[in-house]
């Protein structure tokens, strides 16, 4: 009985922590499915996402849900515009150019986080802050843990009816599917591509906001989007499902490494997931095989 | 673009480009082993650094540069070439045995991780790199028994046929001779049917394998090479640092690596060597005018990352050639000098190419 309750216990915490790097993941599935672009800089929007919600809420002492609401909307409007300031100037140069340029974003984001909030862990008081819920007598959760699997689903429905019902989410998928085509349909290509960055970088501000009751915000806060990366390649980069199942599996792995196994393991288990995947099953859970015909 | 008018194949395969080169860059090296002579231990011992951040350039450059394979995770190669120089030379293992070593052991690693990302291309290996980097980091910092954890290692001083390599002068020479050589080879190497292969690799992968390359071997091979030569630069780290720290090797050290291959110049050794140039020199500049900047810039803690970062976005926004491609357009411009015409050195347009397989 004490092991099914100590592995319950361990499956909600790896379940919350997996869905934050489901969430992330998610914003690179986005980004990628659309431009073929890989945001190494999602991981450093989140941490800015964190900081600005922390601004509205602890600083100004705005109302949670109004605060929240509006530094989601904040950190969409820069994502918006770092396409369309920066990420939209370097269309056909190789993919790995991309890459860096996203990796020096962050080195920028990440100092100029330091430089306007300072070096020190923040956090404000949320409704889930400290309190418990108990099931049946013997299994108490933290509403922490539950908030953010709750969000979690709750915002992937939104995400999934806008994309299937809304004329702009078909849009969206239009463009990513063909860009040429779209174009020929009437579709502002580029316009849609920096909403797609846009609801990328919101949906990385929602995680952080989850997270804050479990982890302070602090500039290095940035590095679980590496984490993501593994979360992402199991789903099969370009899987939205796949991309959250893959966050919540990796979670549930690591936090059982963290119990089961030595000290050190559980930092390289999302790497050593990641590697075995990648050698693996390359195509991920959700991916498909495509060949290409010469 | 601006390309070399060529009239015959052994124009193609000579080193010395031009008929000045030859003596340039002897003058170059007699130049560059007279400066311990004149500069200060200071200078020297930076010059040193200079030179094996260059060394792992090179190693990094004809993997991302030539084979067009982007690695993320070259920081371990340093890291193990670094701990085993100093675990054999802690054993007793003479110097001349214990560098090259640490080369053979890191082109072992390289071929390892080389071959199960075979299958993987561009952003996938991207990320299968960071996952491996991050992997032999952790290593480093929880064997205890073999890496001294997080007390670090010190490194012992070497010795050749009884003189000590001491100080900021032997590493300097030691650096500076490690950096010839491997030059040396590494043009070698581009100019014999397996760099070309490389080169073909890098341009398309499906005409070099229907022109008869093996893709597998040859991948392995620009792997191994590339980790090797980054474990003689990780060797010769041990000694400028003289302690190693097992949280020296991470992420940031890899990007590092990337960042000078990148505003070197990708697919030229000079590029390697600028990119080195500029990286060790940046936080010099920035120490230097700390103090001069207006209104409290210089005392932001942020400041030398956050450049780095910017410099990046901005070489790669608008001069993707890099130090080396601005360097070529200012020598064409001045070997042209009155006739030179702009559009000899503007970009073609280009679009997206889709690495989606449909």
């Amino acid at each position: 009985m004490e092991d099914v309750l100590r592995l319950l216990q361990l499956s909600i915490n790896g379940a919350a922590t997996g869905c934050i790097y489901g969430l992330i993941a998610l914003g690179f599935v986005l980004i990628y499915k659309a431009t073929e672009m890989v945001n190494f800089a999602q991981g450093e929007i989140m941490m800015l996402g964190g900081f600005i919600a922390y601004t509205l809420v602890g600083k100004f002492g705005m109302n949670y849900w109004l605060g929240s609401g509006l530094a989601v909307l904040i950190t969409a409007a820069f994502g918006y515009a770092l396409d369309a300031l920066v990420l939209r100037r370097v269309i056909g140069q190789p993919q790995f150019a991309v890459v860096m340029l996203t990796l020096g974003l962050a080195f920028i984001f990440r100092a100029g986080a330091g430089i306007a909030w300072g070096y020190d862990s923040v956090a404000f008081n949320t409704p889930f802050t400290n309190k418990l819920v108990k099931f049946g007598g013997d299994v108490v959760l933290g509403q922490d843990n539950l908030s953010i699997i709750f969000g979690t689903v709750l915002l992937c429905g939104v995400l999934y009816l806008f994309f299937s019902r809304t004329r702009l989410g078909i849009a969206m998928q239009a463009s990513s599917q063909n860009q040429l085509a779209a174009y020929y349909m009437g579709i502002p290509v580029r316009r849609v591509f920096s909403l797609i960055w846009a609801i990328s970088a919101g949906v990385a501000a929602v995680a952080a906001i989850l997270l804050v009751p479990v982890q302070m915000v602090d500039v290095n806060s940035g590095i679980v989007g590496f984490k993501a990366f593994a979360a992402a390649v199991l789903g099969g980069f370009g899987s939205i499902p796949g991309a959250l199942v893959g966050g919540v599996l990796v979670g549930i792995v690591e936090q059982m490494a963290g119990y089961y196994l030595p000290t050190g393991f559980q930092e390289v288990t999302s790497n050593i997931v990641l590697l075995a995947v990648l050698i693996l099953r390359p195509q991920g859970l959700f991916g498909q095989v495509i060949r290409k015909r010469v | 673009m601006i390309a070399p008018f060529k009239t015959g194949y052994a124009q193609d395969l000579t080193l010395a480009k031009g008929p000045g080169s030859r003596i340039a860059y002897a003058v170059l090296l007699a130049v560059m082993a007279a400066i311990p002579l004149v500069l200060g231990e200071f200078y020297v011992g930076e010059l040193g650094g200079l030179f094996i951040f260059a060394i792992a350039g090179v190693g990094l450059m004809l993997l991302t540069g030539y084979t067009g394979l982007v690695s993320l995770g070259n920081a371990a190669f340093l890291g193990i070439g670094a701990y085993t120089n100093a675990i054999l030379l802690a054993r007793g293992v003479p110097f001349l045995i214990s560098l090259p070593a640490a080369g053979l052991l890191t082109a072992f690693f390289g071929v390892l991780i080389g071959v199960p990302t075979l299958r993987m291309s561009g952003l996938y290996l991207a990320i299968a790199t960071l996952a491996f980097g991050s992997i032999i980091g952790t290593v480093l910092q929880k064997w205890d028994g073999l890496t001294g954890g997080f007390d670090g290692f010190a490194v012992q001083t070497p010795s050749i046929l009884g003189f000590k390599i001491e100080g900021a002068w032997g590493v300097y020479y030691a650096a500076l001779i490690v950096l010839v050589l491997v030059v040396w080879v590494s043009l070698n190497i581009l100019r014999s049917p397996l760099g070309r292969a490389m080169v073909a690799i890098r341009d398309s992968e499906i005409s070099a394998q229907s022109m008869g390359i093996n893709l597998a071997v040859t991948k392995s091979i620009a792997f191994g090479i590339s980790a090797g030569i980054t474990g003689l630069a990780g060797g010769l780290y041990a000694h400028y640092v003289r302690h190693l720290a097992p949280d020296s090797f991470d992420i940031l050290l890899s990007i590092q690596l990337v960042t000078i291959v990148f505003i070197g110049g990708l697919g030229s050794l000079h590029g390697a060597i600028f990119g080195a140039a500029f990286m060790r020199l940046l936080p010099q500049a920035i120490a230097m005018v700390r103090d001069d900047l207006p209104f409290g810039l210089g005392q932001l803690p942020g400041l030398e990352p956050s450049l780095f970062g910017l410099i990046l976005v901005l070489v790669i926004m608008f001069e993707p050639g890099g130090i080396n491609g601005r360097w070529v357009k200012l020598k064409a411009y001045f070997a042209a000098f009155p006739l030179h015409r702009k559009p000899a050195a503007r970009r073609q347009k280009s679009y997206a190419k889709s690495e989606r397989l449909r």
